[in-house]
């Protein structure tokens, strides 16, 4: 700070706090509601402490779920975390397989996979929603894990970050491989892959949260209660129509469905601004 | 490839060693492109062929339309209105959490100590998925047991978003804002941060205030990083935003927060219209498609810092 004043000081610091207590309110009082009985919400206002039925809550919701839907949220956990690992493990191996081909050959056509791959970012699934569930009902995916996974596993984005990195990798490691009488695939196996570890790391924090946070894809493709995801176990859970919404459960549920990303994002903030910053250029 | 930098692959050089293998490339491709071609561009082109088609009410025939799904389209008031709906969202998206953000990540630039905490405690909604970000502010904005509607009661304002479509406009873009400010505070703060000290301090030693030294120079500075989000949120309001707009209004009440994406998804997934969804499908098509040239002729530029 140029002016060092010390009522602009404080002032900035509650400015800030202000801030953090603004965004994490909605948290705060979801967290809460999952804290007390369905009574207690019901006869506003709820209160803005903690109750004690958490572990209560927890447990129905994990072992039971909502009477609306006929699946416990541990199943939708798993869901969850089968696609967001399927998609983040199948977009990195695919993307840096084809960035190889492309940084360490030439080949008839390359060029023109490229641009291919590069496409893909102009067409989210919000673009074409009908036809590409067609397909995926003819392929006979609808309601299980690769129909969840497989559909959004091409990336151009995760392509693009390896093949820079590639780049930048010295001409001198992949002579010195050709000299010595190592393949390509030697070569990318044991000078390659451990050089990308910091990407790769980089990329699984922006991949999983993408993949954990998927909406409309589930929205399409399960109709089975025990495919459902944490977020599509959510939307089900408030469609009740005329009956109550069970309050508790569903943000004991909701706070569940934050937990694993938010905690990566915490847990891992270097890698995550990292791998924000570099998919973005 | 000879010869030039490639307009896509950049200026950078292509590498000089290359390993020499007839099929293993296309082997190595072979998955991404796959992919690629059965989920993203067979599906795009079904839609761009539908889209001049019109199949009649069983789905017994089929005949070529040239343009008439495109002509219905924007003949028709409730796209029309939709158009309108987007437009004000995602600007207003944008807007609210550009301006809350930059406050925050000039306020975070100030301070000497602690300014990691707080980028810890301001970037983690980000991780927070729309979808869920919806639930957390239907449930604050419940008609019925809502914190905020009763607080809102309290002070004479009543509440009911399912009813009132300005109330349920500005609860989605609060929702979608909401989100997004932590997306933009960490590009906003590495962008200040990465603004000389020296120039501010030339700045004030020639008797400028802290807020003419903002307008005059660091917010001058700042341009490449906010026009970068402005794009990013416009897309983000766009097209990740579904999750909220389902959550929280399905579209409504009366279409009031009916979203261009949200209509796509109703009328052909719910309304089984193909020839009409897939017109929709080509129009949003155009839009990311415009977007990402923007954002892309626009990157070279950015990286100035």
């Amino acid at each position: 700070m140029v002016e060092n004043r010390r009522w602009l000081t404080v002032l900035t610091h509650a400015i800030l706090l202000m801030g953090v207590l603004v965004l994490a309110f909605p948290i705060w009082v979801a967290f809460v509601a999952s804290t007390h009985q369905l009574q207690t919400l019901l006869q506003p206002p709820m209160p803005l402490l903690p109750g004690g039925h958490f572990f209560e809550n927890y447990y129905k919701a994990l072992t039971e779920g909502a009477r609306a839907v006929g699946a416990p949220v541990w199943l939708m956990m798993a869901n969850s975390l089968v696609m967001a690992l399927g998609i983040t493990f199948g977009k990195i191996v695919i993307s840096m397989l084809a960035a190889f081909a492309i940084v360490y050959f030439r080949f008839r056509f390359r060029i023109f996979f490229f641009w291919m791959i590069f496409i893909t970012l102009m067409l989210p699934v919000e673009v074409r929603i009908l036809p590409t569930y067609k397909v995926v009902s003819d392929l006979g995916m609808l309601d299980n894990y690769f129909g969840l996974t497989i559909p959004l596993i091409a990336s151009a984005t995760a392509t693009f970050l390896f093949r820079q990195f590639f780049m930048t990798v010295p001409d001198e490691l992949s002579e010195a491989a050709r000299v010595d009488g190592a393949g390509p695939m030697r070569f990318f196996k044991d000078i390659l892959f451990p050089m990308s570890r910091t990407n790769i790391a980089a990329l699984f924090v922006i991949l999983f949260i993408y993949g954990w946070n998927q909406y409309l894809w589930p929205l399409l493709i399960t109709t089975d209660e025990s495919m459902y995801t944490m977020l599509i176990g959510i939307n089900r859970m408030l469609a009740v129509g005329d009956d109550q919404a069970e309050w508790h459960i569903i943000m004991a549920t909701t706070m569940l469905a934050m937990l694993p990303p938010v905690a990566v994002v915490v847990l891992m903030q270097k890698l995550f601004v990292q791998g924000m910053t570099e998919t973005e250029k | 490839m000879a010869g030039g930098p490639h307009p896509l692959l950049g200026s950078s050089v292509e590498k000089r060693v290359t390993f020499n293998n007839r099929v293993l490339p296309y082997l190595l491709v072979a998955p991404q492109i796959a992919v690629t071609l059965v989920f993203f561009i067979w599906p795009a082109s079904q839609a761009v062929f539908q889209s001049v088609l019109i199949q009649d009410a069983f789905g017994l025939s089929t005949r070529f339309a040239w343009f008439d799904n495109f002509i219905y389209l924007f003949d028709n008031a409730e796209y029309l209105q939709s158009m309108k709906v987007t437009a004000v969202f995602s600007i207003a998206v944008a807007l609210l959490a550009l301006v809350s953000a930059l406050f925050l990540a000039v306020q975070a630039d100030r301070v000497i100590k602690g300014a990691t905490t707080y980028k810890t405690l301001l970037i983690w909604p980000y991780a927070v998925a729309p979808a869920v970000a919806g639930v957390l502010f239907l449930f604050l904005f419940n008609p019925n047991v809502g914190l905020l509607v009763y607080a809102l009661r309290a002070v004479g304002y009543g509440w009911n978003h399912a009813l009132n479509g300005d109330q349920a406009m500005g609860l989605v873009i609060v929702a979608a804002a909401w989100r997004q400010i932590s997306y933009n505070f960490l590009f906003f703060l590495a962008g200040l941060q990465a603004i000389p000290k020296s120039l501010i301090e030339a700045a004030a030693i020639d008797g400028a205030g802290s807020v003419r030294r903002f307008w005059t120079i660091v917010f001058p500075l700042l341009t490449p990083t906010s026009f970068f989000l402005l794009v990013m949120n416009i897309v983000y309001a766009f097209f990740e935003t579904f999750g909220i707009i389902h959550q929280v209004t399905k579209g409504g009440p009366a279409g009031s927060t009916n979203i261009l994406v949200y209509n796509v998804f109703r009328d052909g997934f719910l309304g089984l219209d193909l020839g009409g969804s897939a017109a929709q499908s080509v129009v949003l098509m155009v839009i990311v498609i415009s977007l990402t040239v923007i954002q892309f002729r626009y990157i070279e530029r950015r990286v100035n810092y």
